[in-house]
Protein backbone atom coordinates (compact mmCIF):
# COMPACT_ATOMS: atom_id res chain seq x y z
CA UNK A 1 0.00 0.00 0.00
CA UNK A 2 1.26 3.62 -1.08
CA UNK A 3 1.06 6.50 1.10
CA UNK A 4 0.29 9.58 -0.83
CA UNK A 5 0.32 12.73 0.21
CA UNK A 6 -2.66 15.39 -1.02
CA UNK A 7 -1.29 18.49 -1.41
CA UNK A 8 -4.52 19.38 0.19
CA UNK A 9 -5.12 16.66 3.05
CA UNK A 10 -1.69 15.14 3.71
CA UNK A 11 -0.75 11.75 4.07
CA UNK A 12 -3.46 9.06 3.07
CA UNK A 13 -3.76 5.30 2.07
CA UNK A 14 -3.14 4.59 -1.62
CA UNK A 15 -7.23 3.19 -1.59
CA UNK A 16 -8.25 6.47 -1.00
CA UNK A 17 -7.19 7.56 -4.47
CA UNK A 18 -8.08 7.03 -7.87
CA UNK A 19 -5.30 6.88 -10.57
CA UNK A 20 -5.32 9.68 -13.33
CA UNK A 21 -2.26 8.42 -15.83
CA UNK A 22 0.27 11.20 -17.46
CA UNK A 23 0.56 14.47 -15.80
CA UNK A 24 0.57 17.94 -18.14
CA UNK A 25 -0.83 16.64 -21.10
CA UNK A 26 -2.13 19.41 -23.14
CA UNK A 27 -4.96 19.29 -25.06
CA UNK A 28 -4.30 20.47 -28.58
CA UNK A 29 -5.22 24.20 -29.08
CA UNK A 30 -7.35 22.77 -32.48
CA UNK A 31 -8.14 19.21 -32.39
CA UNK A 32 -10.13 19.82 -35.73
CA UNK A 33 -6.82 20.65 -37.37
CA UNK A 34 -5.54 17.10 -37.07
CA UNK A 35 -4.61 14.75 -38.59
CA UNK A 36 -6.60 11.14 -36.88
CA UNK A 37 -2.73 10.16 -36.06
CA UNK A 38 -2.27 13.73 -34.03
CA UNK A 39 -5.96 13.11 -32.39
CA UNK A 40 -4.65 9.54 -31.71
CA UNK A 41 -0.92 10.19 -31.00
CA UNK A 42 -2.96 12.70 -28.13
CA UNK A 43 -5.71 10.55 -26.89
CA UNK A 44 -3.75 7.49 -26.49
CA UNK A 45 -0.02 7.55 -26.62
CA UNK A 46 1.51 8.04 -23.15
CA UNK A 47 5.51 7.78 -22.23
CA UNK A 48 5.79 4.43 -20.12
CA UNK A 49 9.65 5.89 -18.48
CA UNK A 50 11.17 3.42 -15.94
CA UNK A 51 11.90 6.14 -13.01
CA UNK A 52 10.56 9.84 -12.43
CA UNK A 53 6.97 9.83 -14.15
CA UNK A 54 4.72 13.06 -13.64
CA UNK A 55 1.03 11.45 -13.15
CA UNK A 56 -2.06 12.52 -12.25
CA UNK A 57 -4.05 11.30 -9.09
CA UNK A 58 -7.12 12.59 -7.48
CA UNK A 59 -8.20 12.33 -3.67
CA UNK A 60 -11.21 10.32 -5.03
CA UNK A 61 -12.70 9.30 -0.86
CA UNK A 62 -11.17 12.75 0.20
CA UNK A 63 -11.21 15.80 -0.54
CA UNK A 64 -12.00 14.60 -4.51
CA UNK A 65 -9.49 17.10 -5.85
CA UNK A 66 -6.46 16.45 -8.75
CA UNK A 67 -3.77 16.82 -8.08
CA UNK A 68 -0.08 15.62 -9.70
CA UNK A 69 2.53 13.36 -8.66
CA UNK A 70 5.97 13.12 -9.51
CA UNK A 71 6.27 8.76 -8.74
CA UNK A 72 9.30 6.56 -9.32
CA UNK A 73 8.06 3.81 -11.55
CA UNK A 74 10.53 1.36 -10.46
CA UNK A 75 10.59 2.01 -6.71
CA UNK A 76 6.98 3.57 -6.38
CA UNK A 77 8.85 5.90 -4.09
CA UNK A 78 6.70 9.28 -4.39
CA UNK A 79 9.24 12.30 -5.23
CA UNK A 80 7.14 15.28 -5.10
CA UNK A 81 3.14 16.34 -4.86
CA UNK A 82 2.02 19.45 -6.19
CA UNK A 83 -1.13 21.32 -6.98
CA UNK A 84 -3.09 21.48 -10.69
CA UNK A 85 -1.74 24.58 -11.60
CA UNK A 86 1.46 24.67 -10.19
CA UNK A 87 4.91 23.37 -11.75
CA UNK A 88 6.56 20.40 -11.80
CA UNK A 89 9.14 21.11 -9.26
CA UNK A 90 12.49 21.15 -10.67
CA UNK A 91 14.20 18.34 -9.16
CA UNK A 92 11.97 16.01 -9.25
CA UNK B 1 -66.18 -7.87 1.89
CA UNK B 2 -63.06 -7.28 3.25
CA UNK B 3 -60.92 -4.29 3.38
CA UNK B 4 -58.31 -3.41 1.35
CA UNK B 5 -55.50 -2.28 3.11
CA UNK B 6 -53.45 -0.64 0.31
CA UNK B 7 -56.56 1.30 -0.82
CA UNK B 8 -57.57 2.31 2.88
CA UNK B 9 -53.70 3.72 3.30
CA UNK B 10 -54.25 5.67 0.48
CA UNK B 11 -57.61 6.81 1.99
CA UNK B 12 -56.27 8.16 4.95
CA UNK B 13 -53.33 9.79 2.70
CA UNK B 14 -55.84 12.10 1.23
CA UNK B 15 -57.59 12.91 4.22
CA UNK B 16 -54.37 14.35 5.47
CA UNK B 17 -52.27 11.28 6.92
CA UNK B 18 -49.46 12.67 7.66
CA UNK B 19 -46.24 9.92 6.51
CA UNK B 20 -43.75 9.66 8.88
CA UNK B 21 -39.49 10.07 8.76
CA UNK B 22 -37.38 7.23 9.01
CA UNK B 23 -33.78 7.55 10.03
CA UNK B 24 -31.54 5.78 7.70
CA UNK B 25 -30.20 3.97 11.15
CA UNK B 26 -33.72 3.99 13.04
CA UNK B 27 -33.50 0.23 13.45
CA UNK B 28 -30.22 0.01 15.34
CA UNK B 29 -31.00 2.27 18.43
CA UNK B 30 -31.64 -0.64 20.74
CA UNK B 31 -28.42 -2.35 19.37
CA UNK B 32 -26.59 0.90 19.70
CA UNK B 33 -28.03 1.61 23.29
CA UNK B 34 -27.16 -2.21 24.15
CA UNK B 35 -23.84 -1.47 22.99
CA UNK B 36 -23.98 1.75 24.98
CA UNK B 37 -24.42 -0.02 28.27
CA UNK B 38 -20.95 -0.36 29.35
CA UNK B 39 -19.76 2.37 29.31
CA UNK B 40 -16.53 2.22 27.41
CA UNK B 41 -18.46 3.05 24.33
CA UNK B 42 -21.17 5.05 22.85
CA UNK B 43 -22.64 4.60 19.69
CA UNK B 44 -25.95 6.77 18.76
CA UNK B 45 -27.70 8.17 15.45
CA UNK B 46 -28.21 12.08 15.63
CA UNK B 47 -31.26 11.71 12.74
CA UNK B 48 -32.33 14.47 10.57
CA UNK B 49 -29.33 17.02 11.14
CA UNK B 50 -29.52 19.83 8.50
CA UNK B 51 -26.55 19.63 5.46
CA UNK B 52 -25.70 22.14 3.27
CA UNK B 53 -22.78 21.55 0.70
CA UNK B 54 -21.56 25.26 0.52
CA UNK B 55 -19.22 25.92 -2.54
CA UNK B 56 -17.64 29.30 -2.94
CA UNK B 57 -13.79 31.21 -3.95
CA UNK B 58 -12.08 30.86 -0.60
CA UNK B 59 -10.76 34.16 -1.28
CA UNK B 60 -13.78 35.92 -2.36
CA UNK B 61 -15.67 38.54 -0.57
CA UNK B 62 -18.85 36.15 -1.09
CA UNK B 63 -17.07 33.63 1.31
CA UNK B 64 -16.63 36.00 3.87
CA UNK B 65 -19.72 37.43 3.75
CA UNK B 66 -21.00 34.03 4.29
CA UNK B 67 -18.97 33.20 7.22
CA UNK B 68 -20.40 36.80 8.78
CA UNK B 69 -24.16 35.29 8.17
CA UNK B 70 -23.58 32.27 9.68
CA UNK B 71 -21.60 33.63 12.39
CA UNK B 72 -18.92 30.98 12.01
CA UNK B 73 -16.13 31.63 9.15
CA UNK B 74 -15.68 29.20 6.61
CA UNK B 75 -12.36 27.44 7.53
CA UNK B 76 -9.84 27.54 4.99
CA UNK B 77 -7.46 25.11 6.33
CA UNK B 78 -7.66 21.59 5.07
CA UNK B 79 -8.79 19.99 7.69
CA UNK B 80 -10.69 21.94 9.83
CA UNK B 81 -13.97 22.39 11.56
CA UNK B 82 -15.55 25.76 12.84
CA UNK B 83 -18.62 26.11 15.55
CA UNK B 84 -20.87 28.54 16.71
CA UNK B 85 -24.55 28.61 17.19
CA UNK B 86 -25.40 25.37 16.93
CA UNK B 87 -23.69 25.31 13.72
CA UNK B 88 -20.51 23.36 12.64
CA UNK B 89 -18.83 23.88 9.11
CA UNK B 90 -16.97 21.62 8.06
CA UNK B 91 -13.57 21.70 5.46
CA UNK B 92 -14.43 19.13 2.65
CA UNK B 93 -12.39 20.41 0.03
CA UNK B 94 -10.32 23.72 -0.70
CA UNK B 95 -13.53 25.58 -1.81
CA UNK B 96 -16.14 23.13 -0.41
CA UNK B 97 -17.76 22.81 3.07
CA UNK B 98 -20.34 21.28 4.77
CA UNK B 99 -22.72 23.35 6.89
CA UNK B 100 -24.22 21.05 9.74
CA UNK B 101 -27.04 22.46 11.89
CA UNK B 102 -30.19 21.02 13.19
CA UNK B 103 -33.17 19.37 11.90
CA UNK B 104 -36.12 21.54 9.88
CA UNK B 105 -33.08 24.76 9.23
CA UNK B 106 -32.02 23.81 5.87
CA UNK B 107 -34.28 26.40 4.13
CA UNK B 108 -33.33 29.30 6.49
CA UNK B 109 -29.89 28.47 6.31
CA UNK B 110 -30.05 28.34 2.47
CA UNK B 111 -32.04 31.45 2.61
CA UNK B 112 -29.17 32.87 4.59
CA UNK B 113 -25.81 31.96 2.74
CA UNK B 114 -27.65 32.65 -0.96
CA UNK B 115 -28.45 36.28 0.36
CA UNK B 116 -24.68 36.67 1.79
CA UNK B 117 -24.13 35.44 -1.59
CA UNK B 118 -25.41 38.21 -3.53
CA UNK B 119 -25.34 37.40 -7.04
CA UNK B 120 -21.40 36.04 -6.97
CA UNK B 121 -20.46 32.32 -7.64
CA UNK B 122 -21.87 30.52 -5.35
CA UNK B 123 -23.43 26.77 -5.13
CA UNK B 124 -25.43 26.08 -1.92
CA UNK B 125 -27.18 22.33 -1.73
CA UNK B 126 -29.13 20.99 1.07
CA UNK B 127 -27.81 17.58 1.30
CA UNK B 128 -29.37 16.27 4.29
CA UNK B 129 -31.03 13.41 3.08
CA UNK B 130 -27.04 12.16 1.61
CA UNK B 131 -25.55 10.90 4.98
CA UNK B 132 -26.84 10.33 8.44
CA UNK B 133 -24.90 10.82 11.78
CA UNK B 134 -23.72 8.21 13.92
CA UNK B 135 -22.24 9.18 16.99
CA UNK B 136 -19.07 6.95 17.89
CA UNK B 137 -17.80 8.56 21.88
CA UNK B 138 -16.73 6.99 25.16
CA UNK B 139 -12.84 5.78 26.00
CA UNK B 140 -12.30 3.57 23.27
CA UNK B 141 -13.90 5.72 20.58
CA UNK B 142 -10.41 5.95 19.19
CA UNK B 143 -9.75 2.35 19.53
CA UNK B 144 -12.67 1.27 17.44
CA UNK B 145 -12.68 3.64 14.44
CA UNK B 146 -8.84 2.33 14.42
CA UNK B 147 -10.17 -0.92 13.84
CA UNK B 148 -11.20 0.51 10.04
CA UNK B 149 -9.84 4.01 9.34
CA UNK B 150 -6.49 4.13 8.70
CA UNK B 151 -5.68 8.12 9.56
CA UNK B 152 -4.05 8.57 13.01
CA UNK B 153 -6.77 9.59 14.74
CA UNK B 154 -4.65 10.79 18.15
CA UNK B 155 -5.58 13.80 19.74
CA UNK B 156 -2.61 15.33 18.62
CA UNK B 157 -2.82 14.79 15.12
CA UNK B 158 -6.89 14.33 15.01
CA UNK B 159 -8.32 16.22 17.98
CA UNK B 160 -11.81 18.27 18.40
CA UNK B 161 -12.44 20.65 15.46
CA UNK B 162 -10.32 18.60 12.95
CA UNK B 163 -12.34 16.54 10.14
CA UNK B 164 -12.15 14.36 7.14
CA UNK B 165 -13.29 13.04 4.57
CA UNK B 166 -11.77 9.19 4.23
CA UNK B 167 -12.33 5.62 4.72
CA UNK B 168 -14.02 3.53 7.46
CA UNK B 169 -13.97 -0.03 6.78
CA UNK B 170 -14.04 0.35 3.32
CA UNK B 171 -16.80 3.06 3.68
CA UNK B 172 -16.91 6.84 2.66
CA UNK B 173 -17.66 9.05 5.49
CA UNK B 174 -17.04 12.32 7.11
CA UNK B 175 -15.28 11.91 10.55
CA UNK B 176 -15.87 14.61 12.94
CA UNK B 177 -14.00 15.09 16.21
CA UNK B 178 -15.94 16.78 18.36
CA UNK B 179 -15.25 17.50 21.85
CA UNK B 180 -17.16 14.11 23.49
CA UNK B 181 -16.53 11.77 20.79
CA UNK B 182 -16.81 11.41 16.80
CA UNK B 183 -19.53 12.14 14.69
CA UNK B 184 -19.53 9.79 11.42
CA UNK B 185 -21.46 10.91 8.78
CA UNK B 186 -22.08 8.30 6.54
CA UNK B 187 -24.65 7.96 3.51
CA UNK B 188 -27.78 7.00 3.94
CA UNK B 189 -27.47 3.81 2.05
CA UNK B 190 -24.24 2.97 3.86
CA UNK B 191 -26.06 3.56 7.33
CA UNK B 192 -26.82 -0.25 8.09
CA UNK B 193 -23.72 -1.72 6.89
CA UNK B 194 -21.94 1.22 8.77
CA UNK B 195 -23.75 0.76 11.98
CA UNK B 196 -23.25 -3.32 11.73
CA UNK B 197 -20.01 -2.66 11.37
CA UNK B 198 -19.45 -0.38 14.31
CA UNK B 199 -21.56 -2.75 16.41
CA UNK B 200 -19.34 -5.62 15.45
CA UNK B 201 -16.40 -3.61 15.83
CA UNK B 202 -17.17 -2.42 19.52
CA UNK B 203 -17.68 -6.23 20.72
CA UNK B 204 -14.60 -6.53 22.18
CA UNK B 205 -14.45 -3.51 24.58
CA UNK B 206 -18.51 -3.83 25.55
CA UNK B 207 -19.26 -7.60 25.83
CA UNK B 208 -16.78 -8.66 29.50
CA UNK B 209 -20.24 -9.07 30.93
CA UNK B 210 -21.56 -11.89 28.27
CA UNK B 211 -18.49 -13.95 28.84
CA UNK B 212 -19.27 -16.12 31.90
ZN1 LIG C 1 -7.23 15.46 -0.35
Amino acid sequence: MLLIACPWCGPRDEAEFHYGGQAHVAHPDDPAALSDEEWARYLFFRDNPKGLFAERWSHAAGCRRWFNAVRDTATNEIHAVYRVGEPRPVNS
Amino acid sequence: MTADPVADSVAESAAGFVIGRRSPAAAYSDRFAAASAGGAIRLAEIPFLTHLNVRADPASPAAERIGTALGVPLPVEPGVVTEGGGLSVLWLGPDEWLVVGPDGAARELRERIRGAAAGEHVSVVDVSAQRTTLVVAGERARDVLAHGCALDLHPREFGPGRCAQTLLARTGVVLVAKEDGFWVLVRSSFAAYAAEWLLDAVVEYTAVECRG
